[in-house]
């Protein structure tokens, strides 16, 4: 199972700034083990979806060009604080990892 | 319904019309993940073919469209960019690196009241201009920088 994500969100006046940072290694299938000389297999997150309540208001579509550990930040008006954040992920083997978080007052 | 389920069997356009009622969200694949991972504009190995597969034509230079990316980057595989729109209904802002193996790096579905600005990190094989294009409306508006790159991000 992957290693949760961090998430902060903080709102400011009715705009709350939302900032994830995602584990995960991104591998773009083009780069070659050091010891092995083989190719390592691809392995990145294909899509984040971020949710603010039970309304989308992020639907990413991700490649590997993203670097590893990939951060997001992203702004959403109307947020109010107490609000939940919810983000998901899926990369390209079908993993997938959903973690929460509540947007404090700035 | 009725309609699709006749275009599908007629089977000529049926994959159109299929994308088409994909991105209407008349069908919606999953719960979550509204929108199919569009492996044609990802796996595109040129910037136009990551155009083309994203279904971006016409779009327009723009001042509207703005990136903060540094001038050089010392390393490669992870440069901080920060991407925004000023384009009215800015619906969707995709980010491009031009000379990566596959160009398209991210494309970023705004919904809900979500602003047209948004910050992520990439990796850079080599210095190559970073393009930002944004929907709006139906259109398209485009800008590009250059960031010069001393170590690349993306090689073994």
């Amino acid at each position: 199972m992957a290693d949760p994500m961090k998430i902060r969100a903080t709102v400011q006046g009715d705009v709350a700034e939302i900032r994830v940072l995602v584990n995960h290694a991104m591998e773009t299938g083009q780069r070659k083990d050091a010891k092995t000389g083989e190719l390592v297999p691809a392995h990145f997150i294909q899509s984040l979806v971020a949710k603010l309540g039970d309304k989308t208001v992020l639907d990413a579509q991700i490649g590997p060009s993203v670097s590893r550990n990939p951060v997001f930040g992203f702004k959403v008006k109307g947020a109010k604080a107490g609000e939940k954040v919810v983000i998901t992920w899926k990369d390209n083997k079908g993993d997938t990892r959903t973690d929460e978080a509540t947007i404090s007052a700035g | 319904m009725d309609k699709l389920r006749r275009m599908l069997l007629k089977g000529t356009g049926a994959s159109g019309a299929l994308a088409a009622a994909l991105a209407a969200g008349v069908l919606k694949p999953g719960q979550v993940f509204a929108a199919d991972w569009n492996k044609a504009a990802f796996d595109a190995k040129d910037i136009d073919g990551a155009l083309k597969g994203a279904g971006v034509s016409g779009a327009a230079d723009s001042k509207d469209v703005t990136i903060k990316a540094p001038d050089i980057a010392e390393n490669g595989a992870v440069v901080p960019i920060e991407v925004a729109s000023n384009v009215p209904k800015t619906q969707q802002i995709m980010v491009f690196i031009e000379k990566n193996p596959t160009p398209l790096a991210a494309s970023f579905d705004l919904q809900n009241g979500t602003e047209p600005s948004v910050s992520l990190r990439v990796k850079m094989g080599q210095t190559s201009n970073i393009k930002v294009v944004a929907k709006a409306d139906g259109k398209f508006y485009t800008t590009a920088k250059e960031v010069k790159v001393t170590i690349g991000g993306c090689g073994g």
